[in-house]
């Protein structure tokens, strides 16, 4: 592709204060004078959402549709959606959507993210589901439009609808298509607001033209430049900024606190409200050093547990087990087992480290606040921030400007409603932007959990039993796919929070949650099975399948590589893994190198194949497997939070290391052709492999099992096969 | 009263009556409303804050104010000219070579400070030269090749 194809962002200019603040969706329309706008209400896509995470009451606004698109007298085609950007792609894929659906040109569709006052309800931008649960309501707001457009011209050109054809944003008459009129035409002087609730017939995959075309990111023009805008690039008039007093670990008390020495430095303001203390200024380094000067003492409890002694821990406290599948007999199983083996796999607190921290400005102008905010879930945010302040849920507006990375970890919003009381407080428009040691310390890990796998295998090298039982990672991805006649799985504890007494942190969300640890602990287990019925691993997950979509995407994976069996270890450090995430199948291949004296491991190349169903946006899908794939190998090699209790030891990266340029191996993606099927995830699924197939190829290269992520040089070597 | 610190900034000449001891970063941020340039880490590791200064890539938050003076810098909003993006910044968007983009602008920069230095780079060559630039979305292989592709053209125009 060349630049040419790149196609110029007409992004609404959400940083202006002066924009509108409609106050109901009434006075929303009229705001929006002529054109067309169509509504969607699909129940399912609301349901489907609350299925994948019950986060309280939803709220009454506007709870009658999720999306809509208008179509403006000028031909231009605005849709409305409260997922937000964070690199994730869909900035571009949702415009690709509603042009193919619509017949419009793509460059005359605009997009709106991410605002409470302008966007339908959105429950957040998480778990996958933006193409697979917004997509079909947004083609379905386009299928709607195209109708009503059809409608009117059919009017306008005194043509019968059925003669009528749409294609690049005007209507015309098959037999004369010089009789035409477009869709700005048709738009003007309207106002027609239409409701759906039915399912409107949408297009063919076959009669996609802009769908399934590789498309370059729009924002990619702003993003090199420095133009694009991130909350802390908002400065309204008279702002100030704010550095809040962070105390030395989770669970302190603050005991004593002389603000004084921080009020001396001109200009400097502080707020204290109990243990909430800030420091204000115009700028931000003033008020951070000011802040420096604070002297607080805090009551900090004794620590309980630290990262090493977290496991038994975590396993001391957790609940009766939940049993999410069962089949068969495992006594039985086990009776006709060869060889049965049982392992636990433990994976470590791993932090989100999105490189824009939490940041948040908030402007509180009479009875109506204002907040600009990195969140990936704005109507969240909105009723946090509502609380917060005490005031009414539709006097609180979120916008989302451009996100700076949030894999999860955005979901937490307190910048936000720090921004908003100190704003309230100050009476001054406050940006908060957190410090990276802000950002380890109140950040909601990807909680530390255990695996513990019995299985067995047969004679004839077929999986006989397999129970497994999962604590605290959560049930995403814990149910295994393979074809074992006498299986159970459960799961101990919720893979968000633990409660009271379980995490000594906050814990939450990391890009496909629960199913880093399951897959891990299930892909590294298959090996070992393998291994233990002396097969290829490859040729033994084959015998073991029956799941055609999953046997499909193993063979392409092998197929890429040029796999040739053979059992472990092969010392040629080669390791396969598989899995299902959020709709997707992926299977993985790569090939490492190990130094057994220093214990680092370097991962040379890997092939990625993913069957996703339909999918949008090619070049977008690879990129998110590429992006999968590189940060996989931080949680797989070396993420680690290390803590005390409630304090968190690792402050920044210089203790905390993230995926570097010479770690990333050569990678080749591979989309398998399944676009009769309905799309699926797409910025997780390939980041579920990382731990289970790098493992399994060190293991190929040493026969070192590891059995805890990360892999760091220590427990490679510890793991080394004593000579 | 603060002194008075002369510098070029993107092609101009600046002066600034603040303290000399501030963070640059900070200051472009912030009293001189360059934004492009983005806050990471603060301590040096992630390169998000990498600006030019006399053509050589810096963390701008660990410079003072008073680093710069008599010196020239340039920021990410300072490359295109003309209204012409910088070649580098081309590359980057032909191999879509970001993602969330946050930590481009200090990719872009560090990328055209090292191909100042080494104009035909092979693909170590670029893998070293940015390995202290993070991206946490997984953008390296493709920043990669904007780099390599960047050096071919700019190979050409000079």
């Amino acid at each position: 592709m060349n630049t040419n194809d790149y196609l110029a962002l007409n992004f609404t200019d959400i940083a202006d204060a002066s924009v509108f603040f409609p106050q109901s969706r009434r006075e929303f329309l009229k705001r929006l004078g002529g054109g067309i706008v169509i509504f969607v209400a699909l129940g399912e896509i609301v349901s489907a959402q609350e299925e994948v995470r019950n986060r309280g009451p939803r709220p009454g606004l506007p709870a009658d549709f999720n999306a809509f698109l208008r179509i403006g007298e000028d031909g231009r085609v605005t849709c409305f959606t409260g997922k937000i950007e964070m690199g994730q792609g869909p900035i571009t894929s949702l415009p690709q959507m509603l042009a193919d659906e619509l017949d419009a040109p793509l460059d005359t569709v605009d997009i709106v993210m991410g605002d409470t006052d302008l966007c339908p309800w959105d429950m957040g931008t998480f778990g996958s589901m933006t193409t697979r649960f917004f997509g079909p309501a947004l083609r379905a707001a386009a299928a709607e439009a195209r109708a009503v457009l059809l409608e009117l011209a059919s009017e306008s050109l005194k043509v019968p609808q059925s003669q009528l054809a749409a294609a690049d944003g005007a209507v015309f008459d098959q037999q004369n298509p010089k009789n035409r009129i477009t869709y700005g035409q048709l738009a003007k002087g309207q106002k027609i607001a239409r409701h759906i609730s039915g399912k409107p017939a949408l297009k063919k995959v076959s009669d996609f033209k802009i769908v399934g075309k590789p498309l370059l990111h729009r924002d990619a023009r702003d993003k090199v430049t420095g133009k694009a805008q991130y909350s802390g690039d908002i400065h309204l008039p008279g702002m100030l900024h704010a550095k809040v007093l962070r105390p030395p670990a989770h669970g302190a008390k603050l005991r004593s606190i002389d603000t004084a020495p921080a009020k001396e430095v001109p200009g400097v303001q502080v707020i204290q409200d109990g243990d909430f203390v800030a420091v204000l200024h115009a700028f931000p380094d003033v008020a951070q050093s000011a802040l420096e000067n604070i002297k607080a003492d805090f009551d900090v409890p004794e620590a309980q547990v630290n990262d090493k002694t977290i496991f038994d821990h975590l396993l001391k406290v957790a609940p009766a087990a939940r049993v999410l599948k069962q089949g068969g007999d495992l006594e039985e199983g086990k009776k006709n087992s060869s060889r049965k083996i049982e392992t636990s796999y433990l994976n470590s607190y791993v932090a989100h480290a999105a490189m824009e921290t939490h940041t948040a400005v908030a402007n509180i102008e009479g009875d109506k606040a204002t907040v600009w905010m990195s969140t990936q879930n704005p109507f969240g945010a909105q009723g946090e921030i509502a609380q917060a302040i005490g005031f009414p849920r539709e006097k609180v507006r979120v916008i989302t400007p451009f996100v700076g990375g949030g894999f999860g970890g955005k979901t937490f919003n307190l910048q936000g409603v720090q921004a908003a009381r100190l704003a309230k407080a100050a009476g001054k428009p406050v940006q908060v932007m957190w410090s990276r040691e802000d950002e380890f310390h109140h950040d909601t890990f990807r909680p530390a959990a255990i695996v513990k796998i019995n299985s067995g295998v047969d004679a004839d090298g077929k999986l006989s039993f397999w129970d497994y039982e999962v604590f605290w990672a959560g049930e995403r991805g814990a149910e295994q796919f393979y074809n074992i006649p006498n299986h159970r799985t459960a799961a101990h504890g919720s893979g968000w929070q633990g409660g009271p007494g379980v995490h000594p942190f906050g814990t939450g969300a990391w890009r496909a949650p629960g199913n880093n640890t399951n897959t891990f602990a299930r892909e590294s287990h298959i090996d070992i099975m393998a291994a233990a019925a002396g097969l290829d691993p490859v040729e033994f997950r084959l015998r073991n399948l029956a799941d055609e979509r999953m046997i499909r995407v193993l063979k392409a994976a092998a197929q890429q590589f040029g796999w040739a069996p053979a059992k472990g270890p092969s010392k040629r450090g080669l390791g396969v893994a598989c899995g299902i995430d959020a709709g997707t199948y992926v299977a993985a291949i790569a090939e490492v190198e190990v130094n057994s004296k220093e214990g680092t491991v370097q991962v040379k190349r890997v092939v990625c194949a993913q069957d996703m169903g339909l999918v949008i946006n090619p070049e977008g899908a690879k990129i998110q497997m590429e992006g999968c794939i590189t940060m996989g190998l931080g949680y797989a090699l070396t993420e680690e939070i290390h803590f005390e209790g409630g304090k968190v030891i690792d402050t920044n990266f210089d203790t905390y290391d993230l995926p570097r340029f010479s770690w990333v191996p050569k990678i080749e993606t591979l989309i398998l052709d399944a676009k009769e099927n309905p799309p699926q995830g797409g910025g997780e699924p390939a980041i579920i492999l990382m731990g289970a197939l790098i493992a399994n190829a060190i293991y190929d290269a040493t026969g070192a099992r590891l059995l805890q992520l990360p892999m760091t040089p220590e427990r490679v070597k510890q793991a080394m096969p004593k000579a | 009263m603060p002194d008075a610190i002369s510098f070029r900034l993107n092609d101009k000449p600046v002066r600034l009556n603040a303290d000399p001891d501030r963070t640059l970063l900070w200051v472009l941020r912030t009293d001189l409303g360059l934004t492009g340039t983005k806050f990471g880490c603060g301590d040096g590791y992630c390169g998000c804050c990498t600006v030019l200064v006399n053509k050589v890539a810096n963390r701008s938050c660990l410079l003072k104010l008073k680093d710069v003076e008599g010196k020239e810098v340039v920021t990410v909003e300072g490359l295109e000219k003309d209204g012409k993006l910088h070649p580098v910044q081309k590359a980057f968007i032909a191999h879509d070579a970001l993602q969330c983009g946050f930590c481009i602008p200090g990719q872009v920069v560090n990328a055209v400070s090292f191909l100042n230095k080494n104009p035909q780079p092979t693909r170590d060559d670029i893998v070293r030269g940015m390995n202290h630039n993070f991206c946490r979305c997984g953008a390296h292989t493709r920043i990669i090749d904007a780099i390599q592709s960047a050096a071919a053209e700019m190979k050409g125009a000079h």
